[in-house]
């Protein structure tokens, strides 16, 4: 530091770009290291796009999706597929609410001792560990294909997000509300139906709506291992080579993807104006 | 109903007997259980299924597979190398999506737009961004598994078709939250540099790039975490990696291999969980 305060040294260089310091070099070096030894152990087939014919068939490939299937009866197939989907997602992530909230409250440090808590975190963990698609196919053993598999796995997961979620909303409510009840007597279910949760419960409800939109989406593609909805009929109608089909679920897919975005973006705006 | 005098000072009403708003609350349970059935019906939700005998049968027989799990030498080999190639994937699949996000970023990005340093931007440069913004639409809207679904039957089962489900998925996504990362920066370095003649390129290393490195390069972290999760669903349609041995495991009702797998699976998450936390923190 030079004496004179008011004058910046002229040699001062602009802050690092990393603040790694010293490690910087051998993380990025690491992260080299890993992204060659990826390429390099994989048997990845480029010839696949480099060849002309290959591009040819590519382009083949690509094209046989238009045009899209429209016959009506289809179409009906298609909706019915959507409307599952959407079910499922609601189903799943209500079931997963009323798990989630079961497991939560011992989960939180608030309401439990250590002996409830830390096996209930772990199986917090465990459920949520585990991907939408896992749980799907282990369901598919015990519930048999369709989307009761799908639905079952869906709740499984969610429980394990929305658990953990839940379990720190509560750890996190202002304990005032908690603490008069207590004081004047109330038991501990009072106090939680009375105090805790109506705090809560906003917070709470925001999380299950987010949720579920993510839901939605899994809903979408975990019928491809046999777990029902639209991901059910794209993965039976591509195993047939009936692109047009194909195309037809594809499409849907994507309109139920985008129109989820475009509904919570229009539900986050109205509600935080 | 006897009114109360006014002059009372501190009105003490009774407590209720029972909850003021218990009327109410049993009339949203009502209607949410009739907006439930329609749910039922279509989610073919039938629990007691699951209780008959023969799929009580199946389940516990599975399920009882699980203890021990498998641990003999050459499936714990089987399992290790397709836990690297999981790995392996993920970083393969992020590193293309790089490729893709940091270009289609740059050019997304409005605050290197010369044009609009003297007002509105230009139409061709407003349009090419636009194209930018849509193709990365387009890109992360198609699920993963559903680019891996397609490329499964143009390059055939292996892990070409995971590496570039991840690329194209990931690439939109990146390639969208960059140019947030970007677009919420400072503008001011970057508009000073375009103004006084220096290169976008040179506006982006020396004026953005400075403020955003921590935060893109922790978000680029952030990505290659879920995408370890992420390939190893993109097994389950034949992309390589654990989820395909998990595939054929669970095909063949072999419990132990599927146990041993899952636990390798909870704890390849749990490290790549951590690992990422580590380097993430040290950005700060």
């Amino acid at each position: 530091m030079s004496p004179d305060r008011n004058v910046q040294p002229i040699e001062a260089l602009p802050a690092r770009l990393f603040a790694l310091h010293a490690r910087t070099g051998w993380v990025l070096l690491a992260a080299l290291a890993l992204v060659v030894a990826s390429f390099w152990s994989l048997d990845l087939q480029w010839s696949a796009f480099g060849s002309r014919s290959s591009a040819a068939a590519m382009a083949r490939f690509a094209a046989e999706f238009f045009p899209p299937e429209t016959s009506p009866p289809f179409l009906r197939k298609v909706a019915l597929a959507t409307g599952e989907t959407v079910a499922m997602s609601a189903l799943g992530t209500l079931l997963a609410s009323v798990f989630g909230l079961l497991l939560a409250l011992p989960a939180a440090r608030t309401h439990a001792r250590a002996l409830w808590r830390i096996p209930t975190r772990l199986l917090l963990n465990a459920l949520r560990a585990v991907p939408e698609l896992v749980w799907a196919s282990l369901m598919l053993i015990a519930a048999g294909l369709g989307p009761m598999a799908g639905t079952l796995a869906l709740a499984l997961h969610t429980t394990g997000v929305l658990g953990r979620l839940f379990a720190e909303a509560i750890e996190n409510a202002p304990p005032g509300p908690a603490f008069a009840l207590r004081a004047q007597g109330a038991g501990s279910a009072q106090v939680l139906l009375y105090a805790t949760l109506p705090q809560v419960a906003p917070q709470l409800l925001s999380y299950v709506l987010y949720r579920w939109e993510n839901n939605i989406r899994a809903a979408s593609i975990l019928g491809v291992v046999g777990a029902g909805g639209l991901g059910q009929l794209l993965s039976y109608h591509l195993g047939l080579f009936q692109m047009g089909r194909t195309a037809t679920v594809l499409l849907a897919m994507l309109a139920l993807v985008l129109a989820v975005d475009a509904a919570s973006y229009l539900a986050r705006r109205a509600m935080t104006r | 109903m006897v009114t109360e005098p006014a002059t009372l000072v501190s009105p003490v009403r009774p407590a209720p007997s029972r909850d003021p708003a218990f009327r109410g609350r049993l009339a949203w349970l009502a209607v949410a259980m009739l907006l439930m059935w329609p749910l039922l019906v279509l989610t073919e939700f039938r629990p007691w299924q699951m209780l008959d005998e023969r799929s009580v049968r199946v389940t516990a027989h599975f399920l009882a597979g699980f203890l021990p799990p498998a641990l003999d030498a050459d499936f714990l080999t089987v399992v290790a190398h397709e836990t690297w190639r999981t790995v392996a994937i993920a970083t393969a699949g992020v590193s293309l999506a790089l490729l893709l996000a940091v270009p289609l970023a740059l050019v997304a990005t409005a605050a290197l737009s010369v044009s609009s340093l003297a007002g509105r931007m230009a139409a061709g440069p407003f349009a090419v961004r636009q194209a930018a913004r849509a193709l990365m639409v387009a890109l992360r809207t198609v699920p993963e598994l559903v680019w891996a679904l397609v490329f499964v039957r143009v390059v055939g089962l292996g892990p070409t078709s995971g590496v570039l489900a991840i690329g194209l998925t990931y690439g939109g996504m990146l390639g969208k939250v960059f140019a947030e990362i970007l677009e919420s920066c400072d503008a001011h370095p970057t508009r000073m540099l375009l103004a006084n003649g220096s290169g976008r390129l040179q506006a982006f290393f020396y004026g953005l790039l400075p403020q955003a490195a921590p935060e893109l390069t922790s978000y680029a972290i952030y990505r290659w975490e879920c995408a370890i999760r992420s390939s190893v669903v993109l097994g389950f349609v034949g992309a390589g990696g654990l989820g395909q041995q998990m595939d054929s495991s669970l095909k063949m009702l072999a419990g132990n291999e599927v146990a041993t797998m899952l636990l390798v699976f909870i704890g390849l998450v749990a490290l790549a969980d951590t690992t990422s936390a580590w380097l993430r923190r040290s950005l700060r």
